[in-house]
């Protein structure tokens, strides 16, 4: 949480009147709606975090931030891996509108390395085939792939009529791993558009689908290295997976894969051999690792690289869990030098961006991620939120035996998974594990509302008219979102910085990113265009002085 | 057998034959639904289907347009598909009218509602006969987009006629008033034609009109919808008007202009002139001289006024501007690439300028592209051009390897082959989302192509100036 001192009044007296923002808000729906979207609206409390509402259906009609379950599956999760080759089965629309627009980079090591990323492939379904069935076109677009790339994996998506018309994506896939031989990896997706709440659901079934085709695939140990680390749920928008990858490799410690960006098959399958896996969205990828742990042994920590001081935490964290002095020293060498460019730009930044209200709705993640940085700045964040989070994600996982099941996450496959026979190895002992819990917490999240202001909002799958009356009411000094909310949010005269994809900045993740985004908010916030929005014979002195004469 | 004449009205092979699309050259049919219906005021867009298709669609047009793009959805759950969209429709329609007070709620249907055969004339007829009397209930229209069955263009044009077949009318005598469908342009262009409109005099219902709603100033007070579009009561006067007039040949032509029942589809000009006898004038988009030259001889007729002396001295100066710039691009190779009528209106304006559009390449199948431009282009057509339809952007590139293109002319989604290629790409069209202006990128008329022609020979020189190792300084 900020600095005490740096908080304005203004900060204060938000705080004591956010609570009155929900019952007007509430009062606007009809009763029923009203009824529901109350419960997704709370006040936090860092100590007694309320329950909140979430991961459930989007009510029709309300105009929500939401995608859905092939965004999350396809868009998300698979999306950012360049040596896949991702077919979309289904018409054209869902292949285009996922081509590139979150951002993802990636670095082939060699110019002859494989790299899918900017290419959209789809089956491309008409008419015919939505009659007739698509599962020929499946299997012919799955060997035209192939012909043309000799890909190690193809991967196959499932829109909303795939699943209606019957198509098995699965079946496909299987047979066409046997035709084409050669040891290709196919496997299909069942993601389709109208399946669970929002793309949370996605990022489950493409968590499934890791586990089930990829992870474990590959038992080499590769390299030297002593400090093996996976890093799950960073996707590498605007670069930030190459900060991380710098950071990482500075202070010496061994990066297996990314789950997924700028990560390869091969990274997928040899994970398992990795001796520590760290989550940073907990949202998207939390089964891989639980799965990871349960079937190898591989503990899980919960890390937050985006703002230096948490990327300095995360580091330490690691350290602490190898236990070896040679490992803190780096680190903690690497702190020193990183912070000290670091402090010197935020030091210059600080007085201009202190005691300034931000308010975050984005993601599973990042509207928490993000507050680091924010704090970082000297700004108070007063109201945020997820667009597909649940329970958890806001409350801590200690709820996640108290949240009820319904339909939709029952129609989405649990893997049943047990320790390895082979290779179940855990990697600390209980006693170590204890002993390493002083200073860490093992397979935890807590949540954004343990870090938010007492009194500030939490408003989960937020509405676009309870985004406008926000505006209206609070007007933050910036506001993070997508690009579906910036242009309204920036027409009422407010900055929005995307946190979906960046705008066209990043990396934001690591010191190096901090840096960057300290700077993007710097110009956001002290932009001289928003003093235009007004011609001088609108004011009320002009008009007054007009009129007077 | 010479080797021109071996290519001579070489056809490439159609999307049909290939099974699989990689980097396609077309969006999905509801996409081209919303900006359609956004040009009506007071309206609200529905997706009836999942969530995603909404979310997805805004996210598009958000990025093109830079404005607000709120569409609603019915969103469908795993329930719905199986039980039928009836109770989700009913609740969304509930919300948005508390919500919004819409004047209309236009709605488009998704792949999801179309494959489990969601009848949503019925559930709109429906929703109005519980609600008959009530006096908040707007209209509703309906267009039906699978989008399996064409290109977002397709879609387009499907909503135009939708809109205009649901509530045209012929009450009272033939007004003095004509209906101009300007197809898919830019918020500039459609204010442009405005313009063009009231100098001649002549009143003018233009559809759609989303010159302000997808290109508004900042706002004092949210506006939950946001100002401007085509008036209901202007576009139920359609069924009056003296005459139509529609640009674009192909319009929703695509896959033969069927739909999966065998109807023909009919653009909105066209049922005006079976339904009210409404004469429909067809013209290509005006692009270029010979093209705007059409259309202000038309509108010339029409409006019974001489073209105004404004426009003469536009059509003088592009004419100087012509002269003094065609050095740069005369003999230059481009390709063309985007909807099927901006094809052709780009294919008409270069080759009018000397620069010769050596494939024309278009996601849409109607089967019509290459008749299209031989009869717009007329003496200027030239049978050695490639003519592809169904086609991505890989297929683009593969005919691009033996072709010796100089520039590429269409949208964002061709930069890549831009950079391949190491050649200039002047941005024309849908979606234009790694610059900014695209609302307001002007194409019609003289004074768009005066723009366009600046814009291309100035693109040309800035690419000869960054390659050349001397650095010259007057080109």
């Amino acid at each position: 949480m900020v600095n005490e001192n740096d908080k304005t009044k203004d900060a204060e007296k938000l705080l004591q009147s956010l609570h009155e923002f929900r019952d007007e808000v509430v009062a606007k729906y009809p009763k029923k709606v009203g009824r529901k979207r109350a419960k997704s609206i709370v006040v936090s409390d860092d100590e007694n975090p309320p329950v909140i509402q979430a991961n459930v259906r989007t009510i029709p009609g309300i105009i929500t931030q939401r995608g859905c379950t092939y965004a999350g599956c396809k868009g998300v999760v698979l999306g950012p891996t360049r040596d896949i080759v991702n077919i979309v089965h289904g018409p054209i629309g869902c292949s285009f509108y996922a081509w590139l627009t979150r951002r993802n980079q990636t670095r082939p090591e060699t110019e002859l390395e494989e790299n899918f990323i900017p290419y959209a492939f789809s089956t491309d379904m008409q008419d015919k085939n939505i009659v007739f069935g698509g599962e020929e076109k499946l299997s012919q677009a799955i060997r035209e792939a192939y012909e043309l790339f000799h890909p190690k994996a193809i991967a196959v998506f499932s829109t909303c009529p795939v699943g209606l018309i019957g198509d098995d994506v699965h079946r496909v896939s299987r047979h066409m791993k046997e035709e084409i031989g050669n040891g290709i990896n196919i496997f299909g997706f069942s993601c389709e558009g109208y399946r669970g709440v929002s793309q949370s659901a996605g990022h489950h079934i493409a968590n499934n689908g890791l586990f089930k085709h990829l992870i474990g695939r590959d038992d080499e140990i590769r390299g030297s290295a002593k400090y093996r680390v996976n890093l799950l749920g960073e996707y590498n928008i605007g670069g930030d997976a190459f900060e991380l990858e710098r950071i990482f490799d500075k202070c010496g410690i061994h990066l297996i894969a990314t789950f997924s960006g700028n990560t390869t098959v091969n990274q997928f399958e040899n994970a398992h051999t990795a001796d520590l896996n760290m989550v940073m969205c907990h949202r998207s990828i939390n089964y891989v690792a639980e799965m990871m742990e349960t079937a190898f042994g591989i503990p899980w920590i919960k890390v937050q690289p985006i703002g230096a001081n948490s990327t300095a935490k995360m580091l330490r964290k690691i350290a602490k869990y190898f236990g070896e002095q040679e490992l803190i020293d780096k680190v903690e060498a690497v702190i020193a030098e990183e912070m000290a460019e670091v402090e010197a730009v935020r030091e210059k930044i600080y007085p201009k961006t202190k005691g300034k209200l931000s308010m975050l709705f984005v993601g599973g993640s990042r509207a928490h991620h993000y507050q680091d940085l924010f704090e970082e700045l000297g700004m108070t964040t007063i109201a945020a939120g997820y667009e597909f989070g649940h329970r958890d994600d806001y409350e801590g996982r200690s709820v996640i035996p108290t949240i009820q099941i319904d339909a939709d996450s029952r129609s989405i496959e649990e893997l049943t998974v047990t320790a390895d026979p082979t290779r179940y190895n855990p990697r600390k002992t209980e006693e170590e594990l204890a002993e390493l819990s002083k200073d860490m917490e093992f397979t935890e999240y807590k949540g954004i509302m343990n870090q938010m202001e007492k009194g500030a909002l939490v408003i989960d799958d937020m509405s676009h008219y309870e985004m406008d009356k926000l505006i209206e009411k609070f007007r933050p000094d910036v506001f993070c979102a997508g690009i579906k909310e910036k242009f309204c949010v920036q027409k009422m005269g407010v900055p929005l910085k995307q946190l979906h994809n960046y705008d066209v900045g990043g990396p934001y993740a690591g010191f190096k990113g901090a840096i960057n985004f300290y700077k993007d908010i710097e110009q956001m916030v002290g932009a001289s265009v928003w003093k235009e929005l007004k011609a001088p014979w609108e004011s009320e002195a002009y008009i007054e002085a007009e009129f007077a004469c | 057998m010479s080797l021109v004449e071996s290519t001579k009205n070489k056809d490439l092979p159609s999307g049909e034959s290939f099974s699989s699309s990689c980097n396609a050259c077309k969006q999905c049919m509801p996409l081209g639904a919303c900006v359609a219906f956004k040009g009506i005021e007071g309206v609200l867009p529905m997706l009836h289907g999942s969530q995603g298709c909404a979310t997805y669609i805004r996210r598009y047009l958000i990025s093109h347009f830079r404005e607000p793009m709120d569409i609603a959805s019915s969103n469908f759950s795993e329930e719905t598909t199986i039980f039928g969209g009836n109770k989700n429709f009913n609740e969304g329609i509930d919300n948005i009218i508390q919500q919004y007070h819409p004047a209309v709620i236009a709605i488009a249907s998704t792949c999801l509602s179309e494959t489990i055969g969601e009848d949503v004339q019925r559930l709109i007829n429906e929703y109005k006969s519980i609600h008959a009397g009530d006096p908040h209930v707007p209209e509703m229209i309906f267009a039906s987009t699978p989008s399996y069955q064409a290109t977002h263009y397709e879609g387009f044009h499907q909503a135009v006629h939708a809109t205009v077949k649901a509530l045209a009318r012929a009450d009272g005598p033939v007004g003095k008033h004509i209906n101009l469908f300007s197809n898919f342009i830019s918020p500039e262009d459609i204010r442009h034609l405005k313009e063009i409109m009231a100098d001649f005099g002549t009143e003018a219902t233009i559809f759609p009109d989303y010159s302000d709603t997808l290109d508004g100033t900042s706002w004092e007070t949210y506006q939950r919808i946001s100002q401007g579009g085509t008036t209901l009561d202007a576009i139920r006067r359609s069924g009056s008007a003296a005459v139509s007039i529609e640009f674009g040949y192909i319009l929703n032509r695509g896959k033969n202009g069927k739909s999966r029942d065998n109807n023909q589809f009919q653009s909105a000009g066209e049922y005006l002139e079976q339904a009210f006898d409404v004469t429909n004038r067809k013209l290509s988009l005006p692009m270029g001289i010979n093209e705007s030259d059409k259309f202000f001889e038309l509108l010339s007729i029409i409006s019974g006024n001489p073209v105004p002396e404004k426009y003469e001295k536009q059509r003088g100066r592009l004419v100087d501007l012509y002269i003094d710039g065609h050095k740069y691009v005369s003999g230059k190779r481009a390709v063309v690439y985007g909807e099927e009528d901006l094809v052709v209106g780009l294919a008409a304006f270069l080759s009018e300028i000397g620069i010769k559009p050596v494939l024309c390449a278009t996601g849409g199948e109607s089967g019509k592209l290459r008749e299209t431009l031989e009869s717009v282009l007329g003496d200027l057509y030239d049978d050695t051009m490639l003519v592809g339809q169904g086609m991505s952007f890989d297929r683009i590139e593969e005919q691009m390897k033996d072709l010796n293109v100089d520039l590429l002319v269409g949208n964002s989604k061709g930069y890549y082959l831009a950079r391949k290629f190491d050649i200039p790409i002047v941005r024309v069209g849908f979606p234009v989302h790694d610059r900014i202006g695209a609302q307001h990128a002007k194409t019609l008329g003289y004074e768009g192509a005066t723009v366009l022609f600046e814009q291309i020979v100035n693109t040309i020189l800035e690419d000869r100036q960054r390659k050349s190792p001397v650095g010259y300084k007057y080109m």
